[in-house]
């Protein structure tokens, strides 16, 4: 008798158990915005600032999941599948829409769209509107100008030029590059390049930004359109690539065996310590200098220049500006979150509130025509960008990697590049596996 | 007693099933299912017959993924085995400190594959420094480093399973065979290891069956590089799954063909090495 109340006792636990736990997914119905965001240098601004301000303006909560560095693919993909999957998710361009295409909604009547001010930035397909871009980034040479004006105060130095702002060519660059390295000692540096970062996950400096260089003078003379997917690749400018590749490991504060051991964290926080002189990468990173303890760099030292690899004209070619950050509402969740998620990105980047913590936390360059000229960033990398947009005679050089076939193909250029590197593969070979994996990648993919 | 046991049993079953359900048997039809299927989530796909297996050949990255995981299973079942089996003889002679050095060396095993990568990481890399090398430079550093973090993990655990083996052989069997005149290496050939059979099959199949599964060592150590030379299968499946657009499927597919493939392999592996287990 005794052992049956023990196991109705068992029993009504488990049953207990188990219709808690289903009364537990029955939520009441919170007004809530599920963002999942994909900059993990940015995810606190997201919950301390945004969030906050966000609920006492409107009553609104916004929740905010961020996917580890490197995982937002993998996250996105499991998020997407829940019962509560996300409202706004970023897409990466073109390439990353296609993936995501049955759960991205049209936005073209959101209030979202309207303040967009050069509508033809987002991505559309058809009539519809799937995509819109939230923050412009540039990329370039960011270098020390301490050190640089060090250096053209050498007495023996062997260049005619008297200020880094006079480099405007991948002949001018090599010889200031060489000349520094002899120099190195008295300039108190380990290297002119930071270290070409080449630890798993720490290439897409090289294999995405660094060869933008090239595929955007390549689609130029072929007059392909930014944006516009093709198989037409032919890496014509693959020697000038390698010209600037070699400059860069050669006068490397790291050995060419050990980059393979290096981030690019390691490779920020050397340009921040005054032991590298220059350094590929964006105005993203500008946490990464002026947050690393002990940094060196004065704001007012920190300067772009574009990246120069030896084809003609380049001197009127300026940084690489565009945007790899596109927001999506998902089309599978009900019209009224859908109609929250417009509130909250209007909000955002229109409200005073919300355009003064996208300027102050976020440093975002922003594409609307919400935000005036005082209300731009004032980060050293992001008014150098905007410097830069706005210089006489020179235009940027647009983002023609968004069409790179697909992620695999930049692995695989990363991974041969790595091969270049260890002296494993040479330059012809890595050219040509690049055109071959172009070919094969868009037909898998199209 | 037997009969209300017997009427009770499924009750005190039933939470273990449901959790065997949901957290095994589920996702194990979900994806032989998915592996058929075209999706992007596991929620939603277009039915596509056999395509996705067909896909796993366009390229040979899987076929050298497989090279690289049976050279590596190879040599560590072999390493680990010998290593282990030679440690419990070592810690059943009665050392002193014997329980001491046990315990250190089983104690790899109770860290977790990312940190020990990590730590194997920093070692390597520390022992490569003067030759100007990280162990992504040459995919032969890569191969030992993975050998050597394998061996390290698992000794400790296999030479617990060995020492069990030989402390429930009869001390008489060994005694006898001494005033027989057999020496130590008749003792440890004729009387030791076929007396201890039982544990080389188990412990033969756990490093059999963990070195095709391995996964996380192999990601925090070299993530696949130099150019995936050291990508192995569960590393592999997981890039073309979440890295490759529209690969979903075709990752599906290899993981099905991946559980398949270590099922034949532990299942012959166990059918002859029983058929060697002797009762003593």
């Amino acid at each position: 008798m005794k052992r049956k109340y023990i196991a109705l006792t068992l029993l009504i636990t488990l049953l207990v158990a188990v219709s808690g736990f289903s009364a537990g997914t029955k939520e009441e119905a919170v007004k809530e915005v599920y963002f999942l965001n994909f900059k993990p240098e940015i995810a606190s601004v997201y919950e301390t600032k945004v969030a906050p301000a966000f609920e006492a303006e409107t009553g609104i909560k916004l929740k905010v999941v961020t996917a580890a560095s490197g995982t937002y693919a993998a996250t996105l993909k499991s998020e997407l599948a829940k019962s509560s999957p996300p409202t706004i998710f970023q897409t990466n361009g073109p390439v990353g829409l296609a993936g995501s295409l049955n759960y991205v909604s049209d936005l073209k009547n959101t209030q979202f769209y309207k303040i967009l001010s050069d509508k033809s930035m987002a991505l559309t397909s058809g009539d519809q509107v799937l995509a819109i871009p939230y923050a412009v980034e540039g990329y370039g040479l960011i270098y020390n100008d301490a050190i640089m004006r060090a250096y053209f105060a050498l007495p023996n130095k062997k260049v005619s030029i008297k200020s880094a702002e006079e480099i405007t060519s991948f002949a001018l660059l090599k010889a200031v590059v060489e000349d520094m390295t002899r120099n190195k000692d008295r300039l108190g540096i380990k290297g002119v390049f930071a270290s070409t970062s080449m630890a798993p996950g720490n290439d897409w400096r090289w294999q995405t930004h660094l060869v933008n260089v090239p595929l955007a003078y390549e689609f130029r003379d072929k007059g392909i359109a930014t944006g516009t997917k093709t198989d037409n690749f032919e890496f014509k400018y693959a020697n000038e690539m390698k010209q600037l590749w070699d400059l860069y490991l050669d006068n490397s504060t790291t050995a060419r065996g050990l980059l393979g051991s290096k981030s690019v964290d390691d490779a920020m926080a050397e340009f921040a310590l005054g032991q590298a002189a220059i350094v590929q990468n964006g105005n993203w990173g500008a946490a990464q200098i002026l947050g690393v303890q002990g940094n060196k760099v004065a704001d007012k030292d920190i300067k772009f220049m574009p990246i120069y690899i030896g084809v003609k004209g380049e001197e009127h070619d300026g940084l690489n500006v565009g945007t790899e950050n596109y927001l999506c509402i998902n089309s599978q969740v009900s019209a009224e979150k859908q109609a929250l998620a417009d509130q909250f990105l209007t909000w955002l980047f229109s409200s005073d509130t919300g355009k003064a913590i996208v300027k102050n936390d976020l440093m975002f360059i922003t594409p609307f025509n919400t935000f005036k000229d005082h209300e731009l960033p004032t980060d050293p990398l992001a008014k150098e960008v905007i410097r830069w947009m706005n210089k006489d005679g020179v235009s940027s050089m647009p983002w023609a990697f968004s069409v790179i076939p697909s992620g695999q193909w930049k692995t695989d250029f990363g991974a041969d590049l790595g091969q270049y590197i260890n002296g494993k593969m040479s330059w012809s070979d890595v050219a040509k596996r690049a055109v071959a994996s172009w070919k094969t990648e868009y037909d898998l993919t199209k | 007693m037997d009969k209300t046991l017997r009427r009770w049993a499924p009750l005190f079953v039933l939470p273990a099933l449901i959790c065997f359900i949901i957290a095994f048997l589920v996702p194990m039809i979900m994806g032989l299912v998915l592996s058929f299927f075209k999706f992007s989530t596991v929620t939603d796909g277009v039915f596509v017959g056999w395509s996705n297996y067909k896909r796993i050949f366009t390229d040979m990255d899987f076929v050298t993924s497989l090279w690289m995981n049976v050279r590596f299973t190879v040599v560590t079942v072999i390493s680990i085995n010998i290593l282990a089996f030679f440690l419990a003889l070592l810690l059943t002679q009665g050392v002193k400190g014997t329980n001491v050095y046990r315990t250190i060396f089983f104690m790899p095993n109770l860290i977790g594959g990312i940190v020990l990568g990590w730590i194997w990481l920093l070692i390597i890399n520390g022992i490569l420094l003067p030759k100007n090398a990280t162990i992504i430079t040459d995919a032969k550093y890569g191969f030992w480093g993975l050998v050597a973090l394998a061996n390290w993990q698992n000794i400790g655990y296999m030479m617990v399973i060995y020492i069990a083996g030989i402390q429930t052989i009869n001390r008489d069997l060994i005694e006898a065979a001494q005033i027989d005149g057999a020496n130590s290496w008749i003792r440890l050939k004729s009387v030791i290891l076929p007396s201890v059979m039982p544990a080389i099959t188990i412990c033969t199949f756990l490093t059999l069956t963990s070195g095709f599964k391995i996964f996380d060592q192999n990601l925090a150590l070299t993530a696949g590089n130099p150019a995936r030379q050291t990508e192995m299968l569960a590393l592999n499946i997981y890039n073309t799954f979440y890295t490759r657009t529209n690969f979903e499927g075709v990752g599906q597919a290899k993981a099905v063909l991946f559980t398949i493939l270590v099922a034949i392999i532990a299942l012959t592996q166990l059918a002859a090495t029983r058929q060697k287990e002797v009762e003593a």
